[in-house]
């Protein structure tokens, strides 16, 4: 989940970079939490303490021991082996649901800021349209309508995030169009399209960047709460939103069944958000200099 | 056939306050390696016009009039049309050279571009170039600092790098537009010098855009007075020094410093502001600011007058101008010109 080598911002370039990222706490946490996400995806694809798609009635509830670190759940599966599976449906949502946004909300973004006029006025109209209903809210109505699923919930998110994108593109996308290298290049005789490639869109980048890492967050959360209400990940696929669901019940017997998986969703989330926001500001040129 | 050939050119902008005629009747001509300058304050129609013949002003604003280039008609062209020509036969300089580079890019990278898009070169052959153009400009160690980026580079340097972009694939014109209000003197003269080399050594047109009069009489052959979207006077440049006669060429001309001047002195003013485009005055645009108008003024735009070959002057005044002139002492009671206590 390293979302920096993706474009070249003019920051990006030359020691400083990483030299500001180091010396920025909140993109270090964030970055390591991030990596911690990431790593205990692949590490689940390798090994787990316990298969989680074992039942054990012997060994249910349990409470943490040197066996099961994190205990086990009602039907007697390990939830440090739930949790290390489970990362892969947050990543897997957020990857994929992001990649949605970001391809098709950035390519509208694009259009709008190019050719302006109607186009743009309908683009973003209909983008006006998207925001209006609430992420959750437009999520339930599209699993509700093609059925409950993993499948469905990526895509119910991912359309969420087309709007999103859409407007940040297009402002920073016109700020960029505004700008004199971009009349420069029009008097070498570049069009709309080449325009867009090479000058709009490197320069938009790291705003890009920054959306997509907390869009993730968003998409990690949006998940949990899909998989919650019923509508996300179905079992026995393991997924953090719907051992939160379980645990509800239980939640005065055995409180650690639900603590492990919240507390998964908020490191997840805040270590994002914190990438996020250390992303912003080591791109933001204004801090850039000061420093 | 002169190369460009400009004739009865308006250009109506829509801004939120309305249509806006920022370009009046305006008509020129310019012959296959001759120079012209284009004089005025801010705002007065300078950048219109030149963005007008690239074709890069917005869609809303409505151009009419002809421009003529090697033989065709530039406002009929369509944008893609347009963009063969932008940067292959007309290149153009910015005033400022620290937004003319993109970023995010290499300058041999951004010089490469024309040169890749209209010649179709390749990458290496491109490149190669590039090192050339950068060195003809005076980029030091130019093969070495290609792969350098726009903010490694001092301005200066950055403007001979938007020059070479500009002449990478030989243009017929070049336009250059205040290539060097943003630049530090000594650094003018030397981007002046280079502007003036190239457009020699290579034959071009060069169109100079300026409001510093000093630049003009050392860069160009003729030159155009612009006010309030319209050309007031026009000539060779020796005969428009020494035989101004437009009350606003007049009044440009003494608001400039000059070394001989007193100290403490202080220097002359036009009175008055600038007309916004949008309510222009029907007649003479300067009249508003004029010593010398009468109520004929107000009526219509004067024609252009012939006062000696090839200079025009849109005056119907020039009588009382002349005879203003011709007076022994000039002792104009004009704005400004008082005595002042430092």
């Amino acid at each position: 989940m390293s979302a920096i080598p993706v474009a070249t911002p003019p920051l990006l370039h030359g020691p400083g970079f990483w030299k500001r990222a180091l010396g920025h706490r909140s993109f270090v946490i964030g970055a390591v939490l991030s990596l911690l996400l990431a790593l205990t995806a692949l590490l689940s694809l390798l090994w787990t303490p316990y298969s989680p798609y074992e039942v054990v009635m012997a060994a249910k509830m349990l409470p943490p021991d040197s066996h099961h670190w994190l205990g086990t759940d009602p039907y007697g599966r390990d939830v440090a082996s739930l949790i290390l599976v489970g990362a892969r449906a947050s990543i897997a949502v957020g990857v994929i649901a992001v990649s949605i946004g970001l391809l098709i909300g950035t390519a509208f973004g694009l259009l709008a800021a190019a050719r302006r006029g109607w186009v743009e006025e309908a683009i973003m109209r209909v983008a006006d349209f998207g925001f209006a209903f609430p992420a959750i809210l437009s999520a339930i109505m599209l699993t509700a309508v093609f059925g409950a699923g993993m499948v469905n919930a990526i895509i119910a998110i991912g359309i969420y995030n087309i709007p999103t994108f859409a407007r940040i593109t297009r402002a920073s996308a016109n700020a960029v169009w505004s700008r004199e290298f971009v009349l420069a290049a029009r008097a070498c005789g570049k069009g709309p399209l080449s325009i867009t490639m090479e000058h709009v869109l490197p320069n938009i980048a790291s705003v890009l960047i920054v959306q997509a890492t907390i869009r993730f967050a968003i998409a990690i959360l949006a998940e949990a709460a899909l998989s919650y209400l019923g509508l996300g990940t179905q079992p026995p696929q393991p997924s953090w939103g719907r051992m939160l669901s379980e645990a509800q019940t239980l939640l005065f017997q055995a409180p650690l069944l639900a603590v492990f998986p919240g507390a998964a969703i908020a490191l997840a989330v805040l270590g994002l958000n914190l990438l996020g926001d250390g992303l912003r500001d080591i791109f933001d040129p204004r801090l850039a200099r000061k420093r | 056939m002169p190369l460009l050939e400009v004739s009865n050119l308006h250009v109506r902008l829509h801004t939120h306050r309305g249509p806006a005629y920022a370009v009046r009747d305006v008509s020129f001509t310019l012959e296959r390696g001759e120079t012209l300058g284009l004089v005025g304050e801010s705002g007065c129609g300078k950048s219109i016009t030149v963005m007008a013949l690239m074709g890069l002003l917005p869609e809303s604003a409505q151009v009419t009039g002809s421009i003529r280039f090697d033989g065709q008609e530039l406002t009929a062209k369509s944008d893609p049309q347009m963009c063969e020509i932008r940067g292959n036969r007309i290149g153009m300089i910015f005033q400022e050279p620290m937004t003319a580079l993109n970023p995010v890019h290499s300058i041999g990278r951004q010089v490469a571009e024309p040169l890749r898009l209209h010649r179709g070169l390749s990458a290496s052959a491109a490149r190669k170039e590039a090192i050339s153009l950068l060195d003809r400009v005076g980029i030091p160690q130019a093969a070495r600092r290609i792969d350098a980026y726009p903010h490694q580079f001092s301005g200066g340097q950055r403007q001979r790098v938007t020059i070479a972009m500009a002449l990478a694939c030989g243009p017929d014109l070049l336009i250059a537009d205040e290539p060097t209000t943003a630049l530090d003197v000594t650094i003018q003269q030397q981007i002046l010098e280079l502007i003036s080399d190239l457009v020699a050594e290579r034959g071009m047109a060069l169109m100079l855009i300026s409001h510093d009069l000093g630049v003009i009489a050392q860069n160009v052959a003729r030159m155009l007075v612009m006010y309030g979207g319209s050309v007031v006077e026009s000539g060779p440049t020796e005969a428009v020094f020494a035989h101004r006669m437009h009350p606003y060429t007049l009044g440009l001309f003494a608001a400039r410093p000059g070394l001989l001047s007193q100290k403490g002195r202080k220097l002359a003013t036009i009175a008055g502001s600038v007309p916004e485009l949008v309510d222009l005055p029907a007649g003479c645009p300067f009249a508003g600011r004029c010593r010398f108008t009468i109520p004929e003024c107000h009526v219509t735009v004067p024609p252009p007058h012939q006062v000696e070959p090839g200079h025009h002057v849109r005056c119907i005044r020039l009588e009382a101008v002349a005879a203003e002139k011709a007076a022994p002492t000039p002792t104009l009671p004009r704005e400004g010109r008082e005595e002042e206590a430092a």
